[in-house]
C-alpha cells in the first residue's frame, strides 16, 4: 500500500471519527439539558406545587397552579383557533393550491413561519390588547395561534399529498362529489398524518413565552377568565429564573421541568401516532 | 370565489379526460362550490395576516421613521427621558449573537447529518436524528434557564479561563467577564439552532442521487472523499439555505438570548462583554415604553427584525427548494 493510499484512508477514518465525535457532542446537549431539569427540579414536585398559587416572594413553598391551568386554557384555546384555519389552508394547498393564489399562500406561510414570535406579540398586542385597553388571556390566545397557523397548513398540505392519486379517482368514479372525496377519502387517509403536525404545532406553542409577554401578561392569582390577564408556566419560569430568590429559582426550575414534560408528551405522542397508523408519514 | 384563475387538480383533468362531453358534472356542484370557497377563504387569511401584520408595524412605527429617519439604524444613542432612538447597539448585537451562533453550529450541525445520512449503522439513525430534533422541541425561557445556571457557571470556570490563556490578547475576549455576555448568548442560540440546520441538511444529503455516491467511491475514492467531493457539492446550494435557515431563527429568537445576554446598550468587539439584541430590546423594554416615541421605536426596531427575518428566511427556501424543489422541508418544527 502506497504512502499516499494509506494517508488518504487515515483521513476517511478521522473524518468518520469526527463526524461521529460531532453527533455525540448534539446528543450530549440534549441528555445534559434534560438531566439537569430533573436533577434540578424534580425534588420539589410535591401535591402543594400542583394545587398551591404563588405566595408572597420571600416566603417558602406554594405552587403554579394558576400558571398550570393558564397554560392549558391559553393553549387550547388558540388550537381552537388555530387548528381549523391551518387544517383547512393546508387542504386548500393540496387540492387547489397548484395556481398563483396557491404559491402565494405558500410562500407566505413560509415567510410567517420564520417570523420572530416576540414580533408576532407586539403584532397581537397592536391588535387585540391596545383596543380593548387590557390585557387578556384571549390575546395571548390569538398571538399563538398565529405562530401556529403556517406551520400545521404546511405539513398538513404535505401529508395531504402523500395520499395517492389512486384513491382520489377510485371515489370519483363512485360518484363521489368532490368535496366528500376530499373530507371522507382524502383527509382521512391521511388523518394520521394531519394529526401528528397538530400535536407538534402544540407542543411547539406550548413553550412559548415570547409572544405572551404583552398580551397574556401574567398573573399572580388564579384565574379561568380569558378576558382577564392569565398566568403561564412560561411566564412564571422566565419571571423566577431571573427574580433574586433562591425559592423563586427552585420553582423555576420545577415548573421547567414541568413544562419540558408536557412538550415532551405532546412531541412523542406525535410519534406514536405516525408508528401506530400505517406510516404515511415518515 | 370559484372565479379564481386556478387549475383544477389532476385526478379532475384525468376525470375530463374521460368524458369529454360532460366536464362540468365534475367540480360544479353546490357542495363543491361551497367546499372550495371555505377552503379559499380560510387560505386567504394568511396573506391577510402578513399584510396586516406589515400594516399595524408600519403605522406603529411611523412616528419614531418620520422622527429620525435613516439615523435610527446607525446612531448609538438610546434615551428614553430625552427622547433619542438609535438601533445601531442592538442591530450589531444581533447580528453578532448569531453570526457566534452559527460558528459554533454549522460544524456541529452538518457533523450531524453527515455522519446520520453516509456513515452510521441503521439501527442509530432513527434514534439520534430523533433525539437532536428534540433539541427543538425545549421551551426557549428553559435554555434560559438552563443558560443562566448551568452553562454560565460552566462557562466562568472552564472555558473562559483557558481562552484567555491562549487567545488573550486578541480584541474579542478584553474585559472582565461576569457571566452574561455575548459569549453566552451565542453559545446558547447555537445549540438552539443545530437542531434546524441538521435536519434540513439530512434531508438535503438524503435528496442527493446515490450515483453520485457510486460513481465517486467505483472511481476509487474513499468513503470520506466521496462525500466530501461528490455528495456535499451536490447539496451545496440546499445545505447552505439550511444554514441561513439557522441564522433566521437565530436573529428572531428572543427569551432565552434576553436572559443571557446581557442587554447592555453599546457595541463592542469582546465576546465577554455584555450586549442587546433587538428582540431582548422589545421583551425587556416594550412595558416600560411611557411615552408614545419610545413605543413607536421598540416598534420601528420589531419593523426592521420583521423586514430582515423575512428576507433571510426567503433566501433560505429559495436555495432549499433548488435542491428538494417544492417540499416542505424545515417547515416543521421537529
Amino acid at each position: 500500500m502506497s504512502a499516499r493510499r494509506l494517508r488518504r484512508r487515515i483521513v476517511s477514518g478521522a473524518m468518520t471519527a469526527v463526524v461521529a465525535v460531532l453527533s455525540f457532542v448534539a446528543v450530549l446537549a440534549l441528555v445534559l439539558i434534560l438531566g439537569y431539569l430533573v436533577a434540578k427540579g424534580a425534588s420539589s414536585l410535591d401535591w402543594s406545587f400542583f394545587v398551591k398559587n404563588p405566595i408572597p416572594a420571600g416566603q417558602s413553598g406554594g405552587g403554579v397552579a394558576n400558571a398550570i391551568v393558564g397554560t392549558m386554557i391559553i393553549v387550547a384555546l388558540a388550537a381552537l383557533i388555530g387548528l381549523p384555519i391551518g387544517i383547512g389552508t393546508g387542504l386548500y394547498l393540496a387540492e387547489y393550491g397548484s395556481g398563483r393564489l396557491g404559491w402565494t399562500v405558500r410562500f407566505v406561510a413560509d415567510v410567517l413561519n420564520g417570523t420572530p414570535s416576540i414580533v408576532v406579540g407586539i403584532f397581537a398586542w397592536t391588535w387585540l390588547v391596545r383596543p380593548m385597553g387590557h390585557f387578556s388571556a384571549l390575546s395571548g390566545s390569538v398571538a399563538l395561534a398565529v405562530l401556529m397557523v403556517p406551520m400545521i397548513a404546511r405539513t398538513t398540505e404535505e401529508m395531504v399529498r402523500l395520499v395517492p392519486h389512486s384513491l382520489r379517482e377510485a371515489a370519483l368514479a363512485l360518484g363521489y362529489p368532490r368535496w366528500r372525496t376530499s373530507l371522507r377519502i382524502i383527509a382521512r387517509t391521511a388523518l394520521a398524518g394531519i394529526l401528528t403536525g397538530c400535536l407538534v404545532g402544540v407542543a411547539r406553542i406550548a413553550g412559548e413565552t415570547a409572544p405572551l409577554l404583552f398580551t397574556a401578561l401574567g398573573n399572580l392569582n388564579f384565574t379561568t377568565s380569558i378576558l382577564q390577564p392569565m398566568q403561564t408556566l412560561s411566564l412564571q419560569i422566565f419571571t423566577y429564573g431571573t427574580g433574586p430568590f433562591d425559592e423563586w429559582h427552585r420553582l423555576a426550575w420545577a415548573a421547567a421541568l414541568v413544562l419540558m414534560g408536557l412538550v415532551l408528551v405532546l412531541a412523542l405522542a406525535a410519534r406514536w401516532v405516525v408508528r401506530s397508523r400505517h406510516g404515511a408519514a415518515r | 370565489m370559484t372565479t379564481l384563475p386556478l387549475g383544477p387538480p389532476p385526478a379532475t383533468q384525468a376525470a375530463r379526460a374521460v368524458i369529454p362531453g360532460r366536464p362540468v358534472l365534475l367540480g360544479r356542484n353546490t357542495g363543491d362550490r361551497l367546499y372550495r370557497a371555505v377552503l379559499t377563504g380560510l387560505a386567504l387569511s394568511l396573506p391577510l395576516l402578513l399584510v396586516a401584520l406589515v400594516v399595524e408595524l408600519g403605522a406603529s412605527a411611523w412616528p419614531a421613521i418620520r422622527r429620525f429617519g435613516f439615523r435610527f439604524v446607525w446612531t448609538s444613542v438610546w434615551d428614553p427621558v430625552a427622547g433619542v432612538f438609535g438601533a445601531a447597539p442592538m442591530i450589531f448585537g444581533t447580528i453578532a449573537s448569531s453570526l457566534l451562533a452559527l460558528l459554533f453550529a454549522v460544524p456541529l450541525a452538518l457533523g450531524v447529518a453527515i455522519y446520520l445520512t453516509e456513515f452510521s449503522p441503521k439501527w442509530l439513525r432513527q434514534p439520534v436524528a430523533f433525539l437532536v430534533e428534540l433539541l427543538a422541541a425545549i421551551p426557549s425561557v428553559v435554555y434560559g434557564v438552563w443558560g443562566i445556571y448551568v452553562l454560565i457557571p460552566f462557562l466562568r470556570s472552564y472555558v473562559v479561563p483557558p481562552l484567555r490563556a491562549v487567545l488573550g490578547w486578541t480584541p474579542f475576549l478584553q474585559g472582565v467577564f461576569y457571566g452574561n455576555s455575548l459569549l453566552a448568548g451565542g453559545v446558547i442560540l447555537a445549540i438552539m439552532i443545530v437542531p434546524y440546520i441538521a435536519a434540513v441538511s439530512r434531508e438535503v444529503l438524503l435528496a442527493v442521487p446515490s450515483s453520485q455516491r457510486e460513481a465517486a467511491l467505483g472511481m476509487g475514492a474513499t468513503r470520506w472523499e466521496a462525500v466530501w467531493t461528490a455528495v456535499v457539492p451536490y447539496g451545496r446550494a440546499g445545505l447552505i439555505g439550511a444554514v441561513i435557515l439557522g441564522l433566521g431563527r437565530a436573529l428572531g429568537e428572543t427569551m432565552a438570548v434576553t436572559m443571557l445576554i446581557g442587554n447592555r446598550h453599546d457595541i463592542g468587539v469582546s465576546v465577554l462583554q455584555p450586549a442587546y439584541t433587538m428582540a431582548a430590546a422589545i421583551a425587556n423594554e416594550f412595558s416600560e415604553a411611557t411615552t408614545d416615541l419610545y413605543l413607536s421605536a421598540l416598534f420601528e426596531v420589531g419593523l426592521i427584525l420583521f423586514v430582515i427575518t423575512v428576507a433571510v428566511n426567503a433566501l433560505a427556501r429559495l436555495m432549499i427548494w433548488r435542491v428538494a424543489r417544492g417540499t416542505a422541508v424545515g417547515s416543521r418544527a421537529l
